[in-house]
């Protein structure tokens, strides 16, 4: 089973690098660009087929170690 | 199966093989390869892997002094700086992946070059490199610089080793062709230095480091080719580097290294573990067989020809004892790193390679070495324009503090700041002089009192004008930016990168440089061991300008005496070593001045006098080490005033009242590029005098250091520090911000 | 005086430490690989600089979850003095051990420099042997050096004397906060003050020449205060 989480950074926190990215994006001509943020994408290849153990234990990986719920919300989504 | 496919003249051509060659080839395997072989054979005799234009010249290089271990031919070049040390380094280009991937090109050729030091058994202490960009107004000029140096810093900032020392050129030669030259210093103990010859019929063959993949296949024959409009398209083939995994392969080797474990080792470069297994074989006068189904893969159903010439990074080969092989393995897993036996060395002096169960490829190792072709392409001398007489040139439109900024503010002598900032030059802990403080990079060798001076230089327009004195220039400018921090100069590394060879008049450039390169080294016993060649730097027929980066390297036996440029303390006397007082005019052929201020890039180089050199520098190295000079700077780019300007701008502080003959030229005394000039800095100006004199080496009194941070000329006010600090500062970053 | 200095792959300012402590401690630190669980007795624990797991992921994440760290976490609690420099730092702050988190750099680039920091309070035993106020010139080297906590965290470091270090924000090139740490810090303390993070490198500056040697005076200090 795949599930893909999905990390950015909080609302409420700086981020730089959406911060560039919107600039660059204005440079190269795209009109309205109100803002951009940035995060990743961790795509784990599970070896189960139970869907809600599965996003217990994802979920549990992003609280451990994919995401820092100080700077970072995530989002689990599962499928092929 | 890939083997079976039909080797067609096209298949010939498109693997960068001559007829002629394919010839030798049939010749030498007495019958046709089949593509396995030619790949091999391609990778192994392309221009970047056999140098078959340049080696009947580089032949003609000094290679030999009584401290040099070993000089060209092995991964890097080894010298002995006494008390059991060897000094180890090299300098590689990765000028096409640059620019077409400027972080991953810039990034692994940074990994390259560690790793062809640390093959050799030494840990790496400092980084350096030679960049060359384009015109700044060229659309892709600030791209590929950011890209280039967030590559370098990226990759040399993780492994963890400091970078000291650079040069950064700009001009629209490179507009489609930039060149990225890295440099790595290493050291070890002069007993335990590693080489790459493979011996004793039997014994495994040890594969190390990442994971093959398919990337990079054929990069050396890309290396090896002219760009044209469709090369950025060839983006697969540039290799991605993992700087992390080459710091582990870097420790585990050098732990392995303390055991008796390696008998030799060689690194998966260009051509990958083609030219690492042949290479080993052939200096050994053994042969090697391969089963590639051991070699850890990262990818699904990889053929041997993907196998063989993939250039995944950080990966190494080894040849060592069936006893040493468990210690071996518990070293790399601790590092977690992959660790296989993929085959072993045999007396047949054949590259065998197995895959599948069936023989894949056979090829006598000696004749595929010793028949790589070698070319005596025709050349066109280059002949030296005519002098440009100081008179000639029309005094300037502006004032001199507008001259001044001018120049300390163009494009290829504006502060680098923004660029060595992103640089670790400081990690190891051993960095005696940081980027900006002087002439060379300048390290320490951890628990003793002594360091390198390190740096690199070309000046290529000096070059274009006349590559023999050109090259020789860069020459000795690396051997005076050694003096200058007080280090005896030791030994070089060169990279040679030119434009396509057969063309009669880059090949008369190739000749001229590689001429003047040897003269200077031997002129000034200074040996080169180690270097690169770059050919093909050219896209439609637009080659770059002839650039030959010499990388040099000197000892200080005493970290206590060692200078920078900056001028510390007010009241000393600035006197300029190498200028007859009575000097009223100054060499302006070929100077910055003339470019930037004229418009003009004509003229001939100044000379070089090497008897001259030669007693200036041991002049000034003694008055380092007596401590009766507190700062010194050589005499390049935009000459004496620029130079006096530079040592004022490193800490930006104190100004100087700069004083001259009368009646002088200013403009040809000020911004003239005559040769074999110091500014030195002190407070017994009579004692450099007469230590001068006894050295029959000129001197003249330039000006003093004042504490009022302004520049004056013979009383008058050129300009202030603080302003000068501010245009020279601002430059690069504001070019990298879009603001100019 | 015996410190231990715990090492991770890709740390690479181990050495540049164990030679600034051994020039002032008198002796050489004991080496600590990462998956080892046991930490001997020692005086100060300190995690080096670098880019430990090539700070993939986030910097200094996936070293947290390493077997020496629980032992870190335990001799901490006990008062042993731990140091964190740079990817200390980080690692540190990921173990939870530190609040807060070292994020990117505002200016999106590595940057080594010298800058200089203010000594916010003497109070606890890695700042003892300074003055309140006083300044330093020590580099830094770092690409995620921006420290970020929210608001109340900030306060509370603040309210308990927990900031050890700010930027000094001046005009010109060669000064000012290098990565826009909020409130300038550029290191912090635990509640009771043994455990320091720090982004500048102290073990950078302990040579005399070529300007001061601030980092010396850092591990010098120390002998005294330990």
């Amino acid at each position: 089973m795949r599930v893909t989480v999905y990390i950015k950074i909080k609302p409420e926190v700086l981020d730089p690098q959406g911060t560039a990215i919107a600039r660059a994006l204005s440079d190269l001509g795209f009109a309205g660009i109100n803002k951009v943020r940035q995060g990743k994408i961790i795509e784990i290849d599970l070896d189960k087929t139970n869907a809600i153990k599965a996003v217990s234990d994802t979920e549990s990986m992003c609280e451990r170690l994919l995401a820092n719920t100080i700077i970072e919300d995530y989002s689990i989504s599962i499928g092929e | 199966m890939i083997v079976d496919t039909v080797i067609t003249e096209d298949v010939v051509s498109r693997h960068g093989l001559t007829q002629e060659e394919y010839k030798v080839i049939i010749n030498i395997l007495g019958r046709k390869p089949n593509l396995n072989e030619l790949g091999i054979f391609s990778v192994m005799w392309s221009e970047h892997c056999s140098y078959k234009s340049s080696k009947r010249w580089l032949k003609t290089l000094e290679t030999k002094a009584s401290h040099v271990i070993q000089g060209p031919g092995e991964n890097a070049g080894v010298i002995d700086i006494g008390g059991g040390i060897a000094v180890v380094f090299k300098i590689e280009s990765h000028n096409h992946p640059s620019f077409i991937d400027p972080y991953q090109g810039a990034a692994t050729g940074v990994g390259g070059i560690l790793r062809d030091i640390f093959t050799m058994g030494a840990r790496p202490i400092a980084n350096l490199n030679a960049l060359r960009f384009g015109d700044p107004q060229h659309s892709k000029t600030r791209h590929l610089l950011s890209g280039v140096v967030a590559g370098i810093g990226g990759y040399s900032n993780c492994v963890g080793v400091p970078t000291v020392a650079g040069e950064v050129n700009f001009h629209p030669s490179y507009n489609d062709n930039i060149l990225v030259n890295t440099m790595t210093v290493g050291i070890t103990t002069t007993d335990r230095i590693f080489y790459s010859a493979a011996a004793g019929p039997g014994n495994p063959v040890v594969y190390v480091g990442a994971k093959t993949g398919r990337d990079g296949i054929h990069g050396a024959t890309m290396a090896s080719k002219e760009f044209d409009k469709n090369s950025e398209d060839s983006r697969p083939t540039v290799q991605v580097g993992d700087p992390f995994t080459e710091k582990l392969l870097l420790e585990a080797c050098l732990e392995l290294m303390e055991r008796e474990c390696i008998i030799a080792i060689q690194d998966m470069g260009a051509a990958g573990l083609t030219s690492a297994s042949l290479e080993m074989a052939d200096k050994g006068s053994v042969g090697i067989e391969l089963d590639l189904d051991r070699v850890p893969v990262r990818e699904l159903r990889m053929s041997t020809y993907e196998i063989m010439l993939s250039e995944s990074q950080e990966r190494m080969l080894m040849i060592m004892r069936w006893e040493s092989v468990d210690k071996a393995q518990e070293i790399f897993k601790k590092w977690e790193l992959d660790f296989a036996i993929i085959g072993s060395v045999t007396e047949t002096g054949r590259l065998v390679l197995k895959k599948d169960g069936t023989v894949q490829c056979d090829i006598p190792i000696r004749r595929l070495v010793g028949e790589a072709p070698e070319y005596n392409r025709p050349y066109l001398p280059i002949l030296s324009p005519s002098v440009i007489a100081a008179a000639d040139v029309p005094a300037p439109q502006f004032s001199l503090g507008e001259v001044l900024v001018k120049l300390i503010s163009c494009p290829d002598t504006a502060s680098r700041r923004w660029i060595w900032e992103q640089y670790d030059h400081l990690v190891m802990g051993c960095t005696m002089i940081k980027p900006g403080e002087a002439d060379s990079g300048v390290i320490r060798i951890n628990d003793t009192q002594r360091c390198l001076a390190v740096t690199v230089d070309s000046t290529p327009r000096y070059c274009l004008a006349d590559p023999k004195i050109g090259s020789a220039q860069a020459v000795v400018e690396t051997w005076r930016n050694i003096i200058a921090v007080g280090a005896t100069p030791l030994g070089v590394t060169n990279n040679l990168n030119f434009g396509n060879p057969q063309n009669p008049t880059i090949m008369g450039q190739m000749v001229g440089c590689i001429k003047g390169m040897g003269e200077a080294c031997k002129a000034l016993d200074y040996p080169i061991v180690s270097g690169n060649v770059s050919l093909y730097n050219e896209t439609n027929g637009n080659a770059i300008l002839p650039t030959p980066v010499v990388g040099g390297v000197g000892v200080i036996d005493n970290c206590s005496k060692i200078v920078t440029s900056a001028l510390r303390n007010v009241g000393d006397t600035l006197l300029a070593l190498g200028q007859p007082a009575n000097r009223k005019d100054g060499w302006l052929g070929s100077s910055l001045y003339l470019r930037e201020i004229e418009g003009r890039e004509e003229g001939a180089p100044p000379p070089i006098d090497f008897v001259a050199e030669k007693q200036a520098g041991n002049l000034v190295r003694n008055l380092i080490a007596e401590n009766t000079i507190s700062a010194c700077h050589d005499v390049s780019d935009g000459g004496l005033l620029v130079s006096i300007a530079e040592m004022a701008l490193v800490l930006k502080v104190f100004g100087v009242d700069i004083v001259t003959p009368e009646d002088i030229l200013v403009h040809a005394w000020g911004f003239g590029e005559d040769q074999g000039r110091y500014i030195v800095a002190t407070s017994s100006p009579m004692k450099v005098i007469e230590a001068a004199l006894s050295a029959s080496v000129p001197a003249a009194v330039v000006g003093v250091v004042n504490k009022s941070g302004m520049l004056t000329l013979n009383g008058e006010i050129i300009i202030t520090v603080k302003e000068l600090s501010y245009q020279y500062e601002k430059w690069l970053p504001g070019y990298m911000s879009y603001k100019n | 005086m015996k410190a231990a200095i715990v090492i991770f792959p890709g740390s690479n300012r181990d050495r540049d430490m164990a030679v600034a402590i051994r020039q002032s401690f008198g002796n050489y630190p004991i080496i600590i690989w990462h998956k080892e669980t046991e930490i001997p007795k020692v005086d100060l624990i300190v995690i080096p600089g670098g880019f430990s797991y090539g700070d993939h992921l986030r910097s200094g994440a996936i070293s947290a979850l390493s077997p020496v760290m629980r032992t870190v976490e335990m001799q901490a609690r006990k008062g042993v003095p731990v140091l964190g420099v740079c990817n200390g730092f980080q690692i540190l702050t990921e173990t939870g051990i530190l609040p807060g988190i070292l994020m990117r750099n505002i200016e999106l680039k590595f940057v080594c420099k010298t800058i200089r920091l203010k000594v916010e309070n003497s109070s606890g035993i890695f700042t003892a042997g300074y003055t309140s106020g006083q300044i330093l010139s020590l580099p830094v080297a770092h690409n995620d050096g921006s420290y970020f906590a929210d608001n109340d965290t900030l306060n509370r470091l603040e309210d308990r004397d927990q900031v050890a270090f700010r930027y000094i924000r001046t005009e010109g090139v060669l000064f000012g906060n290098p990565n826009g740490s909020m409130r300038d810090i550029a290191g912090i303390y635990n509640d009771n003050k043994t455990v320091l993070g720090l982004m500048p490198h102290p073990e950078n500056a302990i040579y005399p020449f070529n300007g001061k040697a601030d980092g010396q005076i850092f591990f010098d200090n120390l002998v005294s205060s330990l």
